[in-house]
């Protein structure tokens, strides 16, 4: 049998509806992957043990002649934030060490209902707050491309399981860019969608206006075709949007057919687009890929988006703002770590005291600028100031989608950088996300896709594209079109090119040698 | 044990010193649901007293992940009491999170309204005891949630200060509550307790007729912080003010106003200022006791929750609502007055005592307007005043017109009436099952009067001669006797008949 883990979702979904292989197999082939290269990547925090009985559950179910979704018997690996019934949910804190929530985020139930089988729980920046997964209370994850070198984050597990063939296909979160950055630096595709479009019950909240679920893949069908299973209202989330939502597989199926591109308006937001901090290579083959999308018949227009210049730090207010709120129901009392003092103490001194040890440093700082940030006396300064750029940076969206239909820019300004490098310079850490945060803070939906390899350092680097709200459909469809285009080029998916782990797990660099 | 401070004279301080007080009160809904959870809501009727931590669900505790919804039936709650109160309603109004850390907070936020309350400015008439009506200015009335219950456990008194370790009962977090702030109320003077406790009074009233609070005081389903200041005469500044927590009766609140004013007077008189904090109501003392300092600088962080939407009511809905209104409790008590023909001072009596839902309900029951009032303002305020409660949670209105049924009905008598009574506050059942189960009846059946008449008869032979000679008074004697035998179980009247034509037999 070929090695089923090379398969994208789309293809294991369509063996599995013929019969070709079983869920069990297909299952054991991702486990296997995971047992031979994991020990290297460490994108998994937990394995999950029932995923064989699950994955035999709906072989029964098919050999009974049921009728299953289209994704029945698919393994899927989900980001740490997600609350999953059975499996320790720690959003990549110790604080959360070995908590097992009563119930399923929202997004798990639909994909339990779809018959996904979850491989199990992927590694993050603690509580999604980082940009290279080294923030996890559990050790980092390594890039499958070059182990020493970061798999970009807060998600950089899932994108690690999905570009080291560990998981055709994972749920993330993305609050700045925990979706598309880590995709972008791993060769991989992924989504955040609409504000709205997938709800946020279950996962674990960092900034509860900016957080948005999202799928991780290798194609742009595969995310779709997640997002189509885990999106959609949510009475249990207040700020899920109504309203029916197109088929995204459908919009990305439509991409691949020729002409897709004609006519469609690709504007390029002069203020992400290159310059200060955005590495040749990244900006190279950006200008390549507008080239192969104007060849295509698409229109590449120039917009200006004056105030993305004050996103970084407009972020950085509101993110820490409301994950002090947010972060402030991890004091020991209900759940989670519990820290005593020495010889006991208050309940104020064992809330200090837990969340002294169980909070990393990254997770306090934000809380200090946060609570700060909404301290009286600062508050419109702060807070109230960061909110008006917000506004301004929708308006500026606004502005942008009258004159193109998607808006075009690097997913991330470099390729990833080593392990340590920007662990003690957390304001260049923050600037790995210019290109993101924007789409956050607008709720528009945003892609980011694989435009090819930095001649430099043979790295990956990634393009993203974005749309106006309830418009992640085009997405889709521009995603994939542009994904034919450069695979034509390249003779195949980009992370057919990358090392095979298994085989050269020798380069790896040995235990802590960071 | 809080200690009684140095008092002034209540008219002397008043000489000295104009109060200004200000209230807030806590009316807690009683939707189903809670305020933005699934779970049954502990303030709803007939959902008190579960047992700690079963009314949750993932949102009470704040488990990670979880989401709050807002109710919308809280939401129609508050408008149509934020509609009562004469408050404009906020065409959009906008959840806040109130920033804290304290261990019966799940999330360590609560969720409330900040500066955009869903109602605003109001005015409500208030009817003290002699008919004097005083307009209290509202300030505002906003949706928030409830936090849950602290038990401290070892220490002496209950309280925190001294206690081994301490209980978490979650079954209260994220009651519905609506805040009710009113701005200073001023020219109060004497009367300023007793206008403190009309206010709660009347949004007790206006909360029930509404039918959107249970409105029990001593469930904490209306709850009252009373804001007192003094300044003296003729100075425009106002003095700083305490908050007195903690105050569960109306009696209570009264009261409270009142110690305050004095406490105050005492201290500014000999030179002393007031210290702003919190201060606790000790109903069995009747004192006040320092709490924790408050500032006006505390600083809960606040920001609009990112975790809801807008609250945008229609102006449809708003109409509706209003349309719905039932009548201000003046008018009620104008109209209630008429129509069961009681004098000034009875009716006054029935009001005065914050019995008047009570009796209404229970006329609304079957019962005479004269017997619901005879029962309320008799024998359950005597009982109520015994076991020191509110006559409210003795009975249901339903109770007492059963037992006015059964006493109209021939089947009690008064004093059988009154021992079912006793059964009813007892929790021993309906009426209907406690005259079964104590065998409270009356006799009815001839066949037994006549024979212990009787026997009676037999007994007393010089008796039976005086009826037969036509003195009739003499009766007495036997029915006494018959009535003995019969354990108070017969119809006196009917005993007399029976007795007068057995004499003759």
């Amino acid at each position: 049998m070929s090695d089923l883990t090379r398969l994208s979702a789309a293809e294991l979904a369509a063996s599995l509806g013929k019969g070709e292989i079983s869920s069990v197999d297909a299952t054991q082939a991702h486990l296997d992957r995971i047992a031979a290269v994991d020990g290297d990547v460490h994108a998994y925090l937990h394995v999950n043990d029932a995923a064989l009985a699950e994955a035999s559950a709906i072989d029964a179910k098919r050999a009974a002649g049921e009728r299953l979704p289209e994704l029945a018997g698919v393994p899927v690996a989900i980001k740490d934030v997600l609350c999953t019934i059975g499996m320790p949910s720690t959003a990549g804190s110790r604080m959360l060490e070995g908590w097992v929530p009563p119930y399923d985020a929202t997004v798990v139930e639909r994909m339990k209902a779809a018959g996904l089988i979850a491989l199990g729980k992927t590694n993050m920046d603690e509580f999604a707050m980082g940009s290279s997964t080294e923030h996890s209370a559990f050790g980092p994850t390594r890039n499958p491309w070059n182990l020493e070198r970061i798999p970009g984050g807060s998600g950089g597990g899932s994108a690690a399981a999905v570009a080291a063939f560990e998981a055709p296909f994972a749920l993330g979160s993305d609050t700045g860019g925990s979706i598309r950055q880590p995709a972008a630096v791993t060769g991989s595709v992924g989504v955040k969608p609409t504000y709205g479009g997938v709800s946020r019950y279950g996962a674990i909240a960092l900034a509860s206006s900016l957080d948005q679920v999202g799928p991780v893949s290798r194609t742009v069908l595969d995310s779709a075709l997640l997002h189509d299973v885990v999106g959609g209202h949510d009475p249990k989330d207040s700020t899920s949007l109504t309203g029916a939502w197109p088929s995204f597989a459908e919009a990305a199926r439509a991409g691949r057919r020729d002409g897709s591109l004609k006519g469609l308006r690709v504007g390029v937001v002069k203020q992400i687009a290159d310059g200060e901090g955005f590495q040749a290579g990244v900006t190279q083959r950006f200008r390549e890929s507008l080239e192969l999308l104007a060849d295509a018949g698409a229109e590449i227009v120039e917009v200006s988006a004056p105030n993305f210049e004050y996103a970084v730090a407009a972020y950085y207010l509101i993110l820490p703002a409301e994950a002090s709120s947010n972060l402030a129901k991890f004091d020991s009392v209900r759940f989670g770590l519990r820290v005593t003092p020495e010889g006991g103490g208050t309940v104020e001194q064992v809330m200090a005291a837990t969340r002294e040890a169980g909070l990393g440093d990254e997770v306090k700082r934000r809380i200090i600028l946060g609570t700060y940030a909404l301290s009286a006396g600062y508050y419109d300064a702060y807070y109230g100031s960061a909110q008006k750029v917000r506004t301004l940076i929708q308006q500026d969206f606004s502005a942008a989608f009258a004159q193109a239909d998607v808006l075009v820019s690097p997913a991330a300004p470099t390729t990833a950088f080593k392990l340590g490098e920007k662990l003690d310079d957390p304001l260049a850490m923050y600037l790995n996300d210019i290109t993101t945060i924007p789409a956050n803070l607008a709720g528009v939906p945003g892609i980011g896709l694989p435009m090819g390899l930095a001649p430099e350092d043979g790295l990956p680097v990634g393009i993203q594209f974005m749309a106006p709200a309830r418009e992640d459909a085009r997405l889709y469809t521009v995603g994939a079109a542009l994904e034919q285009l450069l695979e034509d080029r390249w003779g195949g998916p980009l992370l057919s090119q990358a090392p095979d782990l298994s085989a050269s797990s020798m380069l790896a660099v040995s235990e802590g040698a960071i | 044990m809080a200690r009684a401070a140095e008092l002034m004279d209540f008219d002397k301080a008043l000489d000295l010193y104009e109060p200004v007080i200000g209230l807030e009160v806590h009316v807690e809904l009683s939707t189903e649901t809670k305020m933005f959870s699934s779970a049954p809501n502990p303030a709803a009727k007939g959902n008190h007293g579960a047992e700690p931590n079963t009314q949750i669900t993932p949102v009470c505790l704040g488990l990670p992940g979880s989401l709050p919804v807002v109710n919308e039936k809280a939401v129609r709650y508050s408008i149509s009491l934020g509609l009562a109160l004469g408050c404009e309603i906020a065409p959009s109004s906008r959840f806040a999170r109130k920033n804290y850390f304290y261990p019966d907070l799940a999330k360590n936020y609560q969720i409330s309204q900040y500066d955009e309350p869903i109602a605003f400015e109001g005015l409500l008439d208030v009817e003290l005891e002699d008919g004097t009506v005083i307009t209290v200015p509202i300030e505002r009335a906003h949706m928030e949630e409830d936090a849950g219950k602290l038990t401290h456990v070892g220490g002496a008194t209950g309280r925190i200060q001294g206690a081994e370790y301490s209980l978490v009962d979650y079954n209260r977090a994220g009651v519905p509550l609506v805040e009710i702030v009113t701005k200073p109320i001023f020219g109060g003077e004497h009367r300023a307790p007793e206008i403190a406790k009309a206010y709660v009074a009347t949004i007790r009233d206006i909360v029930r007729a509404l039918g959107i609070s249970e409105a029990r005081m001593e469930r904490g389903n209306l709850r009252c912080d009373a804001n007192v200041s003094l300044r003296p005469r003729g100075q425009e500044k106002l003095g700083t003010r305490t908050e007195t927590k903690n105050v569960n009766s109306l009696r209570s609140i009264e009261r409270a106003v009142r110690y305050e004013i004095q406490r105050q007077a005492a201290i500014l008189s000999n030179g002393g200022s007031i210290i702003q904090e919190t201060r606790h109501w000790h109903e069995d003392t009747g004192v006040t006791s320092a709490g924790r300092p408050k500032s006006d600088a505390d600083d809960y962080r606040y920001f609009p929750e990112p975790d809801l939407l807008p609250v945008e009511p229609s102006a449809e809905l708003i109409e509706e609502l209003r349309a719905a209104l039932p009548e201000p409790p003046a008018a009620l008590r104008r109209r209630l007055k008429t129509e069961w023909g009681f004098g000034d001072q009875e009716f006054q009596d029935i009001v005065n005592s914050g019995l008047l839902v009570e009796v209404e309900e229970t006329v609304a029951a079957g019962a005479s307007a004269t017997a619901a009032r005879k029962w309320w303002m008799g024998e359950l305020s005597r009982i109520a005043n015994a076991q020191q409660v509110e006559p409210a949670t003795l009975a249901t209105p339903q109770q007492i017109a059963e037992i006015v049924a059964l006493v109209d009905g021939g089947d009690l008598t008064d004093r059988l009436a009154r021992q079912v009574l006793e059964g009813v506050v007892a929790g021993e059942g309906t009426p209907a099952e406690i005259v079964e189960a104590r065998g409270l009846k009356v006799v009815s059946d001839d066949g037994a009067l006549i024979a212990a008449i009787d026997e009676a008869l037999a007994s007393q032979p010089d008796v039976l001669a005086k009826i037969r000679d036509g003195k009739v008074q003499a009766a007495g004697a036997v029915i006494g006797a018959v009535m003995k035998a019969m354990k108070g179980q017969a119809d006196a009247a009917r005993v007399r008949e029976l007795v007068l034509e057995r004499a003759q037999a």
